[in-house]
């Protein structure tokens, strides 16, 4: 751990080659908007399910998660089920008429009816909240990551990520974003099986003989719900956020205008349902297996928090070979999340602010893909500067916060927007605004910031996770203020709206 | 109304109360399984055969679950929904 290793250092720099080429390839057929935001709208069904998937399958979770089976056992199963929940949410409630009602990004849908220009402020608002926390987490992650993996410096490892991602979202926009996706994805997931197989191979393939060993080895209690649930109001609280969250990362919610019709949308969450369950279920396999064959002494040894448990564990079944083959699958994961979190922050900056509001829809192809690589260029030295910036810190819950936003701000705006009539201009700014601010302020009063960083002894807010509140809240604010000022236009374009929502926008009808 | 905007009428409220059902049953399927971490953490506990506690049973029958209900929605689109609408589609094209 912490030298270069060989293997490690080749898988590195050829998977970069390869992202290389790929964005090689994805730029020749870049031409338009559409190529650039939606990979020309040609993904299939299984290309957008593992896409899917690899977007949603951090390092967070694959590191996260088997780092905290390792060291508290079935806890870390309660956190990989609050990921896997919200997937029925989306392709039940969003998957299809975000398709039929959008081209590049959520907030299409939201301002489909209402005026444009302040619903497209605010939620690209509300987008851009929750790429800053979700980028934060990943960047910070990543340099922590590799300086172990490589020692590497901690800057240089944050400057790598940024510089590689930035010339491939740069060139390649979401035909290569989306490559490397399915790429990282088939590898982080031949990498999850390939351990697990071998773990599983010294307790004669049977998984209940190796939570058994880590039963007598440690107690009883790994088997059991330990410390992580411990306040039902948080825990319910935690679970909203994940579950709702989902349906409102940016990031996510773009990859259903690369797919070709509402069908193949519904089709690909579908796969990526199934590879995102069996990719947790073998992370809990992972879990214990670093826990009964390197210890969980040996592991908070490297880092406190556990985080290195899956490449401890490669290093203890594979040797040297196979743990530089996890860590360079482990940098290709986190050099995919970045990408698509870049580019879904471009297309709000271009496609919402620069194009619908400031030229009022009115800007040239050539213009508007130009604005798009400008922002995704500002957008990579942003994520730099901020994985510098917060180096250091305790990025655990910052993903939950990037969560609780987009299930407190986007969500409830979406959903009001897609489905009652009623909904205003003034009650979609209202809901973004309050559940971006209050998901904020809470979470700043809360004993995660006030106890926890700033060593108070009593916060102002019993709860770590406010989605219990601001969720409902925000649906209640966007009703209140729309009943408070109807807004005639909008109502009426709702016939429209259900229209389009079943068969797409006409213009692709005849497609 | 036309016979096929009433058609679609129907067709519609027929996926959103297939969509609201399949939510509905998620979020309650996941909350009552964190009440039961949250109130019961001996029974999840409880040991079935060696290696395999109820906790851990459940926690697999949730991301099953997951799984069901969205095969359940997908089956039910494929299978009707899509075939209503381009019925609808057709009838439509045809200005019936």
């Amino acid at each position: 751990m912490g030298e270069p290793n060989l293997v490690a250092m080749s898988g590195f720099v050829i998977f970069i080659a390869l992202s290389l080429v790929i964005t090689w390839f994805a730029a020749r057929r870049t031409h338009s908007t559409k190529d650039f935001y939606a990979a020309g709208g040609s993904v299939t069904a299984l290309q957008n399910g593992l896409a899917l998937a690899g977007d949603y399958m951090s390092a967070a979770s694959f590191l996260g998660i088997a780092g905290l089976v390792a060291l508290s056992g079935f806890d870390g199963l309660i956190y990989s089920i609050g990921f896997l929940v919200g997937w029925p949410v989306v392709v039940c409630l969003i998957a299809e008429p975000l398709r039929h009602l959008g081209r590049f990004t959520f907030s299409d849908v939201v301002a489909f009816r209402l005026r444009q220009a302040p619903v497209r402020v605010a939620s690209a608002a509300g987008s851009l909240a929750v790429i800053a926390f979700y980028l934060i987490a990943q960047m910070v992650g990543a340099g922590n990551l590799i300086r172990l993996l490589f020692g590497l410096d901690y800057e240089v490892a944050v400057a790598i990520v940024g510089v590689v991602m930035l010339a491939y979202v740069l060139f390649g926009g979401m035909i290569a974003t989306t490559w490397v996706q399915i790429v990282k994805a088939v590898l982080l997931l031949s990498g999850a099986f390939m351990l697990a197989a071998m773990v599983l191979a010294r307790f004669s393939f049977n998984p209940l003989a190796l939570f058994a060993a880590a039963a007598e080895q440690y107690g009883p209690a790994v088997l059991a719900p330990g410390r992580l649930v411990s306040d039902p109001v948080d825990a319910i609280s935690l679970g909203l956020a994940l579950m709702f969250g989902t349906a409102g990362l940016p990031h996510i919610l773009m990859r259903f205008y690369t797919v070709p019709d509402g069908r193949t949308a519904r089709v690909s969450v579908a796969y990526a349902t199934a590879i995102i369950g069996i990719f947790y279920l073998l992370t809990f396999i992972l879990g214990f297996g670093a826990m009964v064959l390197v210890g969980q002494d040996a592991i908070r040894g490297v880092d406190a928090g556990g985080n290195m448990a899956a490449p401890l564990l490669a290093e203890v079944v594979g040797g040297q070979a196979f743990l530089g083959f996890i860590a360079a699958v482990a940098f290709a994961t986190i050099l995919a999340v970045v990408a698509g979190l870049t580019l879904a922050g471009a297309a709000a900056l271009s496609h919402d602010i620069y194009v619908n509001v400031f030229r009022h829809g009115h800007a040239t192809e050539k213009e508007q893909l130009l604005v798009a690589r400008y922002a995704t260029i500002v957008l990579a030295l942003i994520s730099i500067g901020l994985g510098i910036v917060f180096k250091g810190q305790n990025v655990a819950y910052m993903v939950g916060l990037a969560f609780a936003i987009a299930a407190s701000a986007n969500f409830p705006a979406l959903i009001l927007s897609m489905f009652w009539k009623p909904f205003t201009t003034r009650g979609a700014q209202a809901s973004i605004l309050f559940g971006t601010v209050a998901t904020l302020a809470l979470i700043y009063l809360s004993p995660t910031i006030q106890v926890d960083l700033l060593k108070h002894t009593t916060a102002y807010f019993p709860y770590r996770n406010p989605g219990l509140f601001t969720i409902p809240l925000s649906f209640i604010i966007g009703i209140i203020v729309s009943l408070a000022a109807p807004e005639p236009a909008a109502a009426a374009g709702f016939a429209k709206l259900e229209q389009q929502i079943h068969f797409g926008a006409p213009d692709e009808d005849a497609s | 109304m036309s016979d096929s905007a009433a058609r679609l009428v129907t067709l519609s409220a027929a996926r959103w109360r297939l969509s609201i059902i399949l939510t509905a049953a998620m979020t309650l399927i996941y909350v009552a399984f964190i009440l039961l971490i949250a109130f019961n953490k001996q029974l999840l506990g409880t040991v079935l055969v060696p290696g395999l506690s109820l906790g851990i049973l459940l926690g697999v029958l949730v991301i099953v679950s997951a799984w069901a209900l969205i095969m359940i929605y997908v089956r039910w689109t494929n299978a009707n929904y899509d075939v209503a609408l381009a019925d609808i589609r057709r009838a439509h094209r045809e200005g019936r």
